[in-house]
């Protein structure tokens, strides 16, 4: 699970992003090759790749546009392309919950989903939730709470109480906890995430 | 993981098409809660993957005129539990898919993924064959109706040839009287594979048994019908006490491997422990109790 590939790709693809914006970025590592038609004796439909595609997804309210592989994870895509990092690599396998965005409103591993199957839908990442630079009522309880300690964890732990508090918002303690079934806090700061959902179940102080 | 092409067909026949000129280098896509792990891992190849989401008859759930519903083999297990009317009717099918994963794999994860994976313990498969269900498998010489229970051959393997997919789920209507429950062992609440699974479906007339079918996961190389101890119960009394002596009978059926989730002998004696209180449990649903088989206390 570990690429070798490009550790130092990534680093230097962000941090060159940083510096020069997405779109300048996607300009320079233009698809190789674009959409490509397939044509078999069975008229198989079209299919994009390997090489990199023009993609567009919609993040936290603004659409952002670069040239990637069809490989490519939305997690890689938003933090080492798109430059959007509230979604954190952890585990890289679908297990941990760190990388988790609301697609469509519903919590996904960011990690386990492809960049280009995300097109069209409505990516929202914890930064996506703040209003400006006010923090999200869940955002802020955490920070109230003091429910994070290294912080690794914590935006993939809001979004996935967004998604429950958003679905249903009488949601229960109980609720809360199934909610975040699939996110880990290694630090276990586990503790002070019950306060958290005590208070957003109105059942906290 | 290595470089890999994409394609989003919108038929099931022009998916078939797109794993058949893949020549053995093409994957199904649906949820991608596995075969993203192992691709990247190493242990899976594909030159491309065929993204099943987009072709509108495998995301599909609906009852048909005869009253069994057919499922489309891309549907994400979240969409299944939270289709009522399914739901109500088949509390032991959910028991199965409500235990996938947390929410966010729950949201992904597919019941033709879960199936085709073929794990010996996957969860949603030992309910599906209680349930007598059926996949519809369509490839390039055309359609066939494998039943669930024949499905998988061995750990990863299944009856699949090359370029075919399965394209749908049909369960059949339940009878009256009739209920089912899934249980699960595991040593903590959620987030880990089963040490044994068990699901059974039931009907009784007047106190009196008058069908049984019982699966078994995590027990062997691919999930089990312990038939023995089914057609035992037929014609009992639907007591704890037929429940357990069923239980002891599908211990037969159990041929266990020994490894860090438990040793065999463990494995066999849950198998007892899980048949009786999963039929214990579809009698108390088919009486119309509501049970969470999470959260409530199980004789
Ligand atoms: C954190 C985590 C927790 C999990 N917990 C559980 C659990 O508790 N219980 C459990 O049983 N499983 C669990 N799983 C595994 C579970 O997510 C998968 O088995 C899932 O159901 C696979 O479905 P998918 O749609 O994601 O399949 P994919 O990953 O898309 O595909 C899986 C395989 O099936 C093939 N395939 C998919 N659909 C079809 C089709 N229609 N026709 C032919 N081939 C097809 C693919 O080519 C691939 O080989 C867990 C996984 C993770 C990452
Ligand atoms: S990084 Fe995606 S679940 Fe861990
Ligand atoms: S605060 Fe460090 S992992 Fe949760």
């Amino acid at each position: 699970m570990v690429e070798p590939i490009d550790t130092t790709m990534r680093l230097g693809r962000r941090s060159f992003l940083k510096g020069s914006g997405v779109a300048a970025a996607a300009a320079t590592v233009a698809g190789t090759m674009a959409e490509e038609v397939a044509h078999g004796a069975d008229a198989a439909p079209p299919s994009s790749g390997p090489g990199a595609v023009e993609i567009t997804l919609s993040v936290d309210g603004k659409e952002l546009k670069s040239s990637i592989e069809p490989r490519v994870t939305l997690l890689d895509a938003l933090r080492d392309y798109l430059n959007v990092t509230a979604a954190k690599r952890v585990c890289d396998r679908g297990t941990c919950g760190a990388c988790t965005v609301l697609i469509d409103g519903k919590s996904i591993y960011a990690c386990s989903m492809l960049a280009i199957e995300a097109q069209g839908k409505k990516i929202t990442t914890a930064r996506g939730l703040m209003k400006g630079d006010e923090l999200h009522p869940i955002q802020q309880i955490f920070w109230e709470k003091d429910a994070s300690q290294c912080g690794f964890c914590t935006p993939g732990f809001v979004t996935a109480c967004a998604a429950v508090l958003a679905k249903n918002p009488k949601a229960t303690f109980e609720d809360m906890k199934r909610a975040v079934d699939g996110n880990i806090c290694r630090c276990g700061t586990y503790e002070q995430m019950f306060q958290v959902f005590e208070q957003l179940t109105g059942k906290g102080a | 993981m290595k470089e890999i092409a994409y394609a989003a067909p919108r038929t099931v026949a022009d998916a078939v098409a797109a794993l058949k000129q893949a020549n053995g280098n093409g994957k199904a896509f649906a949820g991608g809660t596995d075969i993203l792990v192992q691709l990247r891992e190493g242990t899976r190849n594909a030159d491309v993957l065929v993204d099943l989401k987009k072709i509108p008859e495998m995301t599909e759930i609906r009852q048909l005129p005869s009253g069994d519903w057919q499922i489309g083999a891309a549907t994400p297990c979240h969409r299944i539990e939270s289709t009522v009317p399914f739901a109500e009717g088949y509390p032991g099918i959910i028991d199965g898919v409500h235990i996938i994963g947390g929410w966010q794999i729950k949201g992904r994860a597919s019941l033709g993924g879960n199936l085709c994976t073929s794990s010996p313990a996957a969860d949603s498969i030992p309910a599906l064959i209680a349930h007598h269900a059926v996949v519809k498998i369509v490839g390039p010489d055309g359609s066939r109706e494998v039943p669930v229970s024949e499905f998988c051959t061995g750990p990863g393997k299944n009856v699949l040839k090359p370029a075919e997919l399965v394209a749908s789920f049909v369960i059949p209507a339940m009878l009256p009287n009739s209920s089912g429950c899934y249980l699960r062992f595991i040593p903590r609440s959620e987030m880990d594979i089963a040490v044994v699974g068990c699901g059974t479906t039931l009907t009784v007339e007047k106190d009196t048994i008058k069908q049984a079918r019982i699966a078994l996961g995590a027990v062997a190389p691919k999930p089990v019908l312990a038939e023995e101890a089914a057609a035992w119960l037929i014609g009992k009394p639907a007591t704890i006490e037929s429940f357990e002596k069923a239980g002891e009978i599908a211990r037969k059926a159990a041929t266990p491997i020994s490894d860090m989730r438990g040793p065999a002998e463990y494995r066999t004696h849950l198998v007892g422990v899980l048949v009786k209180r999963s039929l214990m449990t579809s009698l108390r649903r088919l009486r119309g109790e509501r049970v969470d088989v999470l959260h409530d206390k199980l004789v």
